[in-house]
């Protein structure tokens, strides 16, 4: 059942006074190795930091003068149009397939997450080719108005702040929907038994039971979701939304100052700060812990009838058809015109470069987000919390510029190396590090440690430290605990860590096109080849391969790790 | 267990450094390596020398510095005349001394200390619609006159092209001219800056607007698609208009390339810049992207002819490129793209 804790009683003093010195040694083993984890994911922050304050305030104390205040107010309405809009669909398709049981509950479960596979400059781009002029819904309006020319009739045009939100929030929601539904999957049902025993009815459950409970996982998904918003360019600027990411770029790109675009891009790194510790602050001091595993336990969902199971059903099938069904049949649509052209081999061979890089960093990602995570729930001091939520926020980071934060230490790095190895030894070792493919793992290690991080975190937090104070109690240590206790309770959250790590970064377009040597091309780069002269149409096939490739680990993940029993 | 213990191997291999052959030159590309692929593959044919491309964009520079001394480009490709002067000023580039390029290129496209040197240009002109505009001729001012309210479209005034643009009217005409400018233009958009140049003439046709600014090429990339052909459409729908023609000309926009500071192989990479600064080569490049050659002796294509007779400014690219910072400013200044 859940509960409230004050303090967290899984701190050393509960273990045996033998044992103590030896665990002590493994506790600061444990955080210094967090320590250095956060300092490896933090260093191209640290970098940025470094870029920024070689540089004067030239830049900013112009664009506040003009762009920055228009510029913040849209980016602030971007974020709280997609908190609401993705928060909603994503909150109530997790609670409507957790609890209700109605015609398409079991495919809709899984289907509701396919969106995540699609790219946002993708999602952008096909929204804006279904929904112009030339694009089927209005070629329907217009035959049915009997309309010819676009000054007859009003359209909302998706070029605009609405529409971004609407894009956004219609691939972004799956953030939402999967922190949602998992918390549901582990401590939904217990709560809402308990709730009905105690004579609740279904309005007060949901709002005073469910709601509070989902309340972490909403804000989790949310914010995962604004940082993908932050750091997203091609998209925003396909839609012609000028986002304060938007300023970033043209101060760099267009007047040549890299320090004020670092300082401008720290800046909102640190409003992304405020705001997942306001998050954070607003519920200090709860706690819910599951103290048994009650998933395993049988669960009678509500049978919906009628205009009821309807309107579940239609609720669901929405977001699915929007985020994940316009994109496929826009990009299906170009894919029949460029199907007889051929399969490109370049293709085959990016297809498994993405698959390679994607699986190495998803890999490492998870273990060392599973480090952080369990030393922050082992030693949660104030510091260390600090560090490892400080070195995760680079997923908020437009990928272009993260990417030169990465590029400039580790070339710096590569030359110090190859300046010495020829000084000494008169063999040059070239750019050993930037040279290869290893920059790019970095990279997305980097990007999406958040998610990682979030997801663990979020996993670890439903289950109750009692378990391991009384673990250790039988004299196990930390590693025992985490090994054989903890770990196998967390394969769903490490699953869909993995999983999210993986997909995202075989999507990851900015920084690899920055980042990659030669002779590396994945499938991002492959489609941003053929469409970078404003024809995304000629890489249809290969988008719609990306989105297939990115869409069979969520199903593998929904049939095995978060299978409804 | 099989498919796993092959992608550790291939991972393997992605993280071996590659390392440089000889004959073979290296290009930093700024350009989508699939359009120049033809170009390259006559040269590989005719000297031997194997070419490796790697598109990049923002960020070439930076990339360039931090590599340093061992770096693998070349040679840089690049659109955008900013781009140009941007890898000379971040001090990635080396001086060329080539007779044959300072024979084959005029001046006006080439940096005075050799640097740089253009191999094609676009020129940034109005597409009009066929239907609702009767003029055949227009002026950059025109756009800003009250008569066009509403009936103008472009894409993000922060794009490159259209600072380029700005910039050349900061040149010509001052930089209070170039804001005058710039505000009557963003009181007769018809909508907020969006899309790509193609997006615009999608708009004219679709009558959302009578104007569009655009560069050429686009207007040979749509007739010519074969596979889209609602892009024909959407070009057949509107007329293309050389502003300034009659004047001090229209602004123009430069493809070139430079040297890598720390060139590996810098005989082949003189030699492919020989080899696409030729006529021959402009021919080839000028018709594979519905371009302008440079050389006077070279013939711009029969479809890129077609869009009628270029009179480019003749200002120095280099005085445009310098203004670029300014105009991005004035472009935020006036809000533009809100």
């Amino acid at each position: 059942m859940t509960q409230h804790n004050k303090k967290h009683p899984g701190s050393a003093e509960n273990a045996l006074p033998q044992t103590r010195s030896l665990l002590f040694r493994t506790d600061t083993g444990l955080w210094l190795g967090a320590g250095l984890i956060a300092l490896f994911v933090g260093m191209p922050i640290i970098a940025l930091m470094v870029m920024a304050a070689q540089g004067d305030l030239t830049a900013l104390t112009l664009l506040s003068k003009s762009v920055l205040p228009k510029a913040s107010f849209t980016t602030f309405w971007l974020l709280a149009g997609l908190a609401l809009f993705a928060g909603s669909i994503g909150a109530i398709s997790a609670w409507l397939v957790s609890f209700f049981d109605f015609p398409g509950r079991k495919i809709f479960s899984w289907a509701l997450m396919l969106p995540l596979a699609v790219p946002t400059y993708i999602s952008a781009y096909t929204f804006t080719e279904f929904f112009t002029f030339t694009g089927p819904v209005q070629t329907l309006v217009r035959t049915l108005g009997g309309f010819s020319s676009s000054r007859d009739y009003w359209f909302p045009d998706i070029r605009s702040l609405p529409g971004a939100i609407f894009v956004l929030s219609l691939v972004l929601y799956p953030y939402v929907y999967l922190s949602v539904r998992a918390l549901f999957f582990v401590q939904g049902r217990r709560a809402i038994e308990a709730g009905l025993l105690l004579g609740a009815n279904q309005q007060r459950i949901l709002t005073h039971i469910l709601l509070p409970l989902a309340r972490p996982a909403l804000a989790l998904g949310i914010i995962l979701a604004m940082m993908e918003a932050i750091n997203d360019i091609g998209a925003m600027e396909y839609l012609g939304v000028q986002t304060l990411t938007f300023s970033i770029f043209s101060i760099w790109v267009n007047q040549g100052d890299m320090a004020g675009s670092a300082q401008l891009a720290l800046i909102l790194l640190a409003l992304v700060l405020v705001l997942i510790g306001g998050e954070r602050w607003a519920r200090r001091g709860q706690k819910f812990n599951e103290t048994t595993n009650s998933s395993h336990m049988p669960f009678e969902r509500m049978k919906l009838k009628g205009t009821k199971a309807l309107i579940a059903m239609f609720l669901c099938l929405v977001p699915i058809i929007l985020g994940f069904g316009v994109p496929l049949i826009t990009l299906g649509a170009y894919a029949r015109r460029y199907i007889f052209d051929g399969f490109d081999s370049r293709l085959i061979e990016a297809i498994g470069t993405s698959i390679t890089l994607a699986g190495i960093a998803a890999i490492i990602t998870l273990f060392l987000a599973l480090l952080l995570s369990y030393a922050v729930r082992t030693k949660g001091t104030k510091p260390l919390n600090f560090l490892v939520r400080f070195s995760s926020v680079g997923y908020a980071m437009p990928g272009t510029i993260i990417a030169l934060g990465i590029f400039l230490p580790i070339a710096t790095f590569d030359n110090f190396v190859d300046g010495y190895m020829r000084d000494w030894f008169d063999i040059s070792t070239g750019l050993l590090i930037t040279g290869s493919g290893a920059t790019l793992i970095y990279a997305y290690v980097v990007r999406f440690m958040a998610i990682a991080e979030g997801t663990i975190d979020a996993g670890f937090k439903k289950i109750s430290p009692n378990l391991d104070s009384a673990a250790r109690c039988f004299g196990h240590s930390r590693w025992q605990v985490l090994n054989q206790i903890l770990l196998p309770l967390m394969r769903p959250a490490l699953a869909t860590a993995a999983l999210l790590v993986f997909v995202e970064s075989i999507k990851e377009l900015s920084a690899t096109l920055m980042l990659r040597p030669f002779g590396i091309e994945t499938m991002s780069i492959y489609i941003h080849d053929l469409a970078s002269r404003g024809r995304i149409e000629q890489a249809g096939i290969a988008s719609l391969i990306l989105i297939l490739v990115s869409t069979i680990p969520v199903i593998i993940l929904v049939r095995t790790s978060l299978r409804d029993r | 267990m099989n498919s796993v213990l092959k992608g550790v191997l291939m991972g393997a291999c992605l993280i071996i450094p590659a390392t440089g052959l000889a004959g073979e030159v290296n290009i930093y590309s700024y350009r989508q390596p699939e359009l120049i692929a033809p170009l390259l593959d006559a040269f590989t044919q005719e000297t031997g020398i194997e070419t490796r491309v790697l598109n990049l964009k923002d960020g070439m520079v930076e990339r360039l510095q931090a590599e340093g001394r061992n770096s693998p480009a070349d040679v840089i490709l690049t659109v955008d005349i900013g781009r140009l002067i941007g890898v000379k000023d971040g001090g990635v580039t080396q001086s060329v001394n080539s007779t044959s390029i300072a024979a084959d290129i005029p001046e006006q496209f080439r940096d005075s200390e050799g640097h740089w040197f253009g191999l094609t240009m676009r020129a940034r002109v109005v597409y009009a619609s066929r239907e609702r505009v009767a003029q055949d001729s227009i002026s950059y001012a025109d756009l800003a006159d009250p008569e066009w309210a509403g009936r103008i479209c472009t894409r993000s005034g922060q794009h490159s092209y259209n600072i380029a643009l700005v910039a050349s009217i900061i040149a010509n005409e001052g930089e209070a001219v170039a804001e005058e400018w710039l505000t009557g233009l963003k009181a007769n958009l018809a909508r907020t800056p969006t899309g790509n140049d193609r997006a615009q003439a999608q708009a004219i046709y679709s009558g959302e607007c009578d104007l569009a600014l655009g560069n050429t090429y686009y207007v040979g990339l749509m007739r010519t698609n074969e596979k889209n052909p609602e892009q024909k459409d959407w070009e057949a729908s509107m007329k293309v208009l050389f502003p300034d023609a009659d004047g001090r000309g229209t602004h123009v926009n430069l493809s070139g390339m430079a040297m890598a500071a720390h060139a590996p192989h810098p005989e082949n990479a003189l030699a492919l810049m020989e080899f696409l600064a030729s006529a021959k080569a402009q021919e080839i490049y000028g018709e594979l992207v519905y371009e302008y050659p440079l050389l006077k002796s070279a013939q711009p294509s029969d479809l890129v002819a077609s869009f009628g007779t270029l009179n480019a400014d003749t200002l120095p690219l280099e005085e445009i490129a310098a203004l670029r910072g300014a105009a991005s400013l004035l472009v935020d200044k006036v809000g533009f793209n809100d």
